[in-house]
């Protein structure tokens, strides 16, 4: 059991980024926004939190100037796709070049240096209880948001006046108008959700999961981020197990590597996208209650009739 | 007050405008940038836009960049037209040239005129073998392409990189990750000397036009066009949804795969771990820079191509970063994406005589 | 195009002309090198370091040289461009950073003969094209050492890239160096797949202290594994550059990537005009590999390891003296002898005693 919760802890901080990206891409995709600028975001996220921490010494303003940063960065996106209707899988492409270039100039003085991680919680006794204790109460508060805002996003969606009105512009974005909805508006605030949580998961890897700023950083979790919304099928609750199985198998390839398990290691780091692909063949077999999820109006420019 | 009227039909004169204004933009903004980083703009935008096709080489070199990402693009857009999100082309790129590849490695010392054709074929079906996969789970399991179709790109990656570090090592290459040099029957011929433009530029033209004409006059290319610009209509009509899924998937992962054979075999000329600086997602970009249509596709290539050309003589004779090359990138793609409203809505000054969106 | 052909061979006559008329008055040329990197400079690892060593150039020659640099060049098609287009615009001395630039560094120097080319971690080489590489695995030594010593689980955590012969070469020699003076040491090995990410580099860390490692190696380019190490309370070694300052109380040294010397004296050697095609391997003599402070260790280790520095450095000690076994049991070199370096740049084998297997 010794090896266990070790294991846990990892699969935690690796999950932790990719459940706050995908958390608010969900709901930009619920609104009907498809945005691919995951990754640019997170990057700009990643170095505005980093540069702000390690020149004002607090991590707080840090994660602050990450939500902000990731809040500009899907102004940019919106205002292109929706009030000038470009298309949007173009310009989140777009984006997220852009984002890689802006991320890496203005951290360019910032490669070399060392801040001091985000502090984990601890609760003297709590946090001390064997077994569970660190897992439930010895984490740094970003891993907490990224639970409650999915839980809460969960509500949001399915209990709240607010979440049936994003879902109505997502899924009919001309009833919804109709009735009398902002549909710009509406999926403006969706998207920068989805921007503040994207800077956000780019925080946690710049100040928390590896405590420094390098170029790309990110690795490509952006785009898996965004596979997670799909794998989900658009719900919070499979969101968060989708988050914790892909860093499940990603963390138990390199325990198998460890263990010496004689599989060329190229095919032991294909596990955790093979896996990803199979479940959702099983779970995705069920047609009808993918309509259900599926936003209708996804990717598609908005425009009132007039 | 501004706001956007739309058009009854798309403006001809904003086809080509538009592109022209969002160049226009772009330099002013581009200049903006250079002149705070301490640049000439003038200098910079020169050294972006035309030093790298001022001389024939350079002009050769363009196209050579161009040709993986149009023939890619061009099958893309056909999918995209359909609503068939395939983001997954650069891993049937990559077995495309696996495919290809491994052809001209099993005869490595074939002197036959039919292995160049054969890899051609292998490098097609590696590519559309991979596209398939996202087709197949599609239509019979209803999972959705985006995540298939990207999953199975760290796959194929993957897979290269096993190959190239295990089984497909070169014998004679010290054990370093590449394979052997592909027999000289099984790379492209160049088809202008003293450059690298190969077959594979001619072929993408071929690509382009065959395109043109699979859209304007083919039933499924009605079909397609009917899809992009009406949905509903379409399914009322009874278009098969799984046959496009199937038909875009095989031809978007085919052409991706002859892309990737035509790296392997053209300029690099063996494999090796890394064939593709993400050529299958810049395409995804070039199919709508190119507003999904064959022509425009092939402006779309070649204006990307020239960032990346133009990038690098910025950092070469400027010394400006990389990163600055990225940025001005995306800055170039916001305008052009930006501008192409102008095709479909006018610009009007003054309060909106019905009540729209403000915003 | 003809035109073309024309001015570009009477340039190149002149400039063959000018040349000869140079060296025959013993003029000193003006440098202007350009380098391209596999990564960007932003990578804290090995493109950083690369460019530290441009910059020494400009430091050392002052306003007799110029450089520039094109930082994230893909290993594929367009190598070859750039390199090109480093050679046409004037410059006189191109490195190549990184094994796949091999093929497009040599194709390019046939048709620029009266350019220097320098191409890092490659066996090819021509009139105008040099090699060099670093003997990273004698830092890799002076590591096992120090990890014999330091470890009580006996376990050593390696995070590996990819099984090249480079990677492969550290293992072996780190593990020699650990059973000099640890014959108990036992080595876990994950292959990130990957040189850059630091978040998978610093799971594999995790996975590997997880299972008992109390030393931490990486054959990756972020300081993401020794950064775990210090959160964790083990220790480990840096690599490319001295990672101190993201790991403080973790880091026993760092083999660092010290290309200054080298860059400097050849392009020195194009401003005299005595640059010739040479394969250069430098280790821990030359200085091209540098071990960062010996810090976090008891006085005896630090004493040992610099021990081992000094007798690595004047061939004392040779990493890979034999006898040493394959995994087999084969004798791969024998007793009295060392191995060649044609051995050491193709290594495909673990030495005997590595308890792990390698994708054939």
């Amino acid at each position: 059991m010794d090896w266990l919760i070790p294991l846990i802890l990892t699969v935690i901080t690796a999950s932790t980024p990719l459940l706050l990206a995908s958390t608010g891409e969900l709901i930009t995709e619920k609104s009907g926004v498809l945005n691919l600028g995951v990754e640019g975001m997170m990057l700009v996220g990643a170095i505005s939190g980093f540069a702000v921490t390690a020149s004002s010494g607090s991590a707080i303003l840090g994660i602050l100037a990450a939500i902000i940063a990731g809040m500009l960065m899907s102004l940019i996106f919106a205002f292109l796709t929706l009030t000038l209707m470009a298309n949007q899988v173009a310009t989140g492409l777009a984006l997220t070049i852009f984002g890689v270039g802006f991320s890496a100039l203005v951290g360019s003085g910032f490669v070399g240096f060392a801040i001091e991680p985000l502090p984990g919680l601890h609760i003297p006794v709590l946090t001390d209880i064997p077994l569970v204790g660190e897992i439930l109460f010895g984490q740094d508060f970003l891993v907490y948001l990224s639970i409650v805002m999915v839980i809460a996003v969960g509500f949001f969606l399915s209990r709240t006046r607010g979440g049936l009105i994003l879902k109505a512009v997502g899924d009919s974005h001309h009833s919804a108008h109709a009735i009398g909805y902002s549909v710009i508006k509406i999926r403006y605030m969706a998207t920068m959700f989805g921007g503040a949580m994207a800077g956000l998961a780019g925080a946690y890897l710049s100040l928390s999961y590896t405590p420094m700023w390098a170029e790309n950083m990110t690795a490509g979790r952006g785009w898996i981020a965004l596979a997670l919304v799909v794998f989900a099928t658009w719900r919070p609750g499979r969101l968060l197990a989708g988050a914790y199985m892909f860093g499940l198998i990603s963390v138990l390839q390199l325990h198998a590597q460890s263990a010496g398990v004689h599989v060329p290691s190229q095919f032991m780091s294909m596990l955790p996208y093979l896996a990803t692909v199979i479940v959702l063949v099983i779970i995705s077999s069920d047609r009808a209650k993918i309509r259900l999820n599926a936003p209708a109006c996804i990717g598609q420019a908005f425009r009132p009739a007039q | 007050m501004v706001r956007l009227e739309p058009r009854r039909q798309h403006s001809q004169a904003m086809v080509y405008l538009s592109p022209v204004l969002a160049i226009l933009m772009t330099l002013i903004v581009g200049g903006i940038i250079f002149s705070f980083m301490g640049k000439n703009p003038f200098d910079a935008l020169y050294t972006f836009f035309i030093l790298p096709i001022n001389n024939s080489y350079g002009i050769s070199e363009l196209f050579v960049k161009a040709t993986p990402l149009v023939i890619i693009a061009i099958g893309l857009s056909m999918g995209f037209r359909a609503n068939v999100w395939n983001i997954g082309a650069e891993g049937q790129l990559t077995m495309g040239a696996i495919f290809g590849g491994g052809l001209a490695l099993y005869f490595y010392d074939s002197e036959s005129m039919f292995l160049l054709p054969a890899m051609f074929v292998l490098g097609a079906i590696g590519g559309a073998f991979w596209g398939a996969i996202p087709a197949l789970l599609r239509t019979r399991f209803n999972a959705n392409e985006i995540l298939t179709s990207l999953m199975l790109t760290y796959v194929a990656t993957l897979f290269l990189s096993f190959l190239v570090h295990g089984p497909w090592r070169n014998p004679e290459g010290f054990n370093f990750p590449e394979s052997r040099p592909f027999p000289d029957a099984g790379l492209l011929p160049v088809i202008y000397d003293g450059t690298r433009v190969h077959l594979g530029t001619a072929f993408a033209v071929l690509v382009v036009i065959a395109g043109w004409i699979l859209l304007s006059k083919s039933v499924i290319g009605f079909q397609l066009r009917v899809v992009g610009k009406a949905p509903q209509a379409a399914r009322h009509v009874g278009f098969r949804q799984k046959r496009m899924v199937w038909f875009t998937l095989l031809l978007g992962g085919a052409l991706s795969g002859l892309a990737g054979l035509f790296e392997v075999a053209g300029p690099i000329g063996q494999l090796q771990p890394a064939i593709s600086p993400g050529y299958g997602f810049t395409a995804i970009i070039v199919a709508f820079l190119g507003r999904l249509h064959p022509l425009g596709v092939l402006f779309g290539g070649l204006i990307m191509a020239l960032t990346y050309l133009g990038g690098e003589l910025a950092q070469i004779t400027l010394g400006l970063p990389n990163a600055v090359t990225g940025l001005f990138q995306g800055i170039l793609l916001f305008f052009l994406l930006a501008c192409d409203v102008l095709t479909k809505y006018r610009v009007r000054f003054g309060t909106p005589a019905a009540k729209g969106e403000a915003a | 195009m003809n035109a073309n052909l024309v001015k570009r061979t009477l340039a190149a006559v002149v400039a063959t002309g000018a040349l000869a008329l140079g060296m025959g008055a013993a003029q000193a040329e003006d440098v202007k090198a350009g380098f391209v990197y596999v990564g960007p400079i932003g990578d804290h690892g090995w493109s950083y370091r690369h460019d530290i060593g441009r910059q020494a150039i400009e430091a050392a020659l002052g306003d007799n040289a110029t450089t520039s640099y094109v930082e994230s060049v893909p290993e594929g098609a367009d190598a070859e461009r750039v390199i090109r287009q480093l050679a046409q615009t004037g410059h006189n001395l191109i490195f190549t950073t990184s094994f796949g630039f091999m093929n497009p560094t040599v194709k390019v120097a046939k048709q620029f003969p009266n350019v220097k080319f320098e191409h890092a971690t490659g066996y090819k080489r021509d009139a105008n094209v040099s090699t060099y590489a670093a003997r990273f695995y004698e830092g890799r030594y002076v590591a096992g050492v120090i990890a014999g010593k330091m470890t009580k689980s006996n376990i050593v955590g390696y995070v590996g890239s990819f099984p090249i012969p480079e990677v492969v070469r550290g293992i072996n020699a780190f593990m020699l160096g650990a059973w000099s003076v640890n014959p108990d040491v036992k080595v876990k090995i994950v292959w990130a797949n990957t040189w850059y990410d630091p978040g998978k580099e610093g799971d594999a860390a995790k996975a590997l202290i997880d299972q008992g490692a109390d030393i931490m190696v990486q054959h990756t380019d972020s300081p993401a594994p020794l950064q775990v190490a210090e959160n964790r309370g083990v220790v480990g070694f840096g690599q490319a550059s001295d990672m101190i300052k993201f790991a403080p109380k973790a880091q026993l040294t760092a083999i660092v990537d010290h290309w200054d010397e080298y860059y400097v004296a050849r392009a020195k050697a194009v401003m005299d005009g005595t640059w010739e095609s040479i394969d250069t391997w430098g280790g821990i003599d030359s200085g091209m590999v540098d071990m960062a402070p010996y810090t976090n260790m008891p006085d005896d280790v630090k004493a040992l390891a610099e021990e081992t520095e000094a007798k690595i450095a004047s061939g004392e000690i040779h990493p890979f003296a034999g006898p040493i076994y394959d995994q087999a049991g084969e004798l791969r070199i024998k007793e009295g002898e060392d191995a060649t370096d044609e051995m050491l740049l193709g290594m495909d084998w673990y030495i005997k005693g590595i308890d792990a297997e390698l994708p054939k």
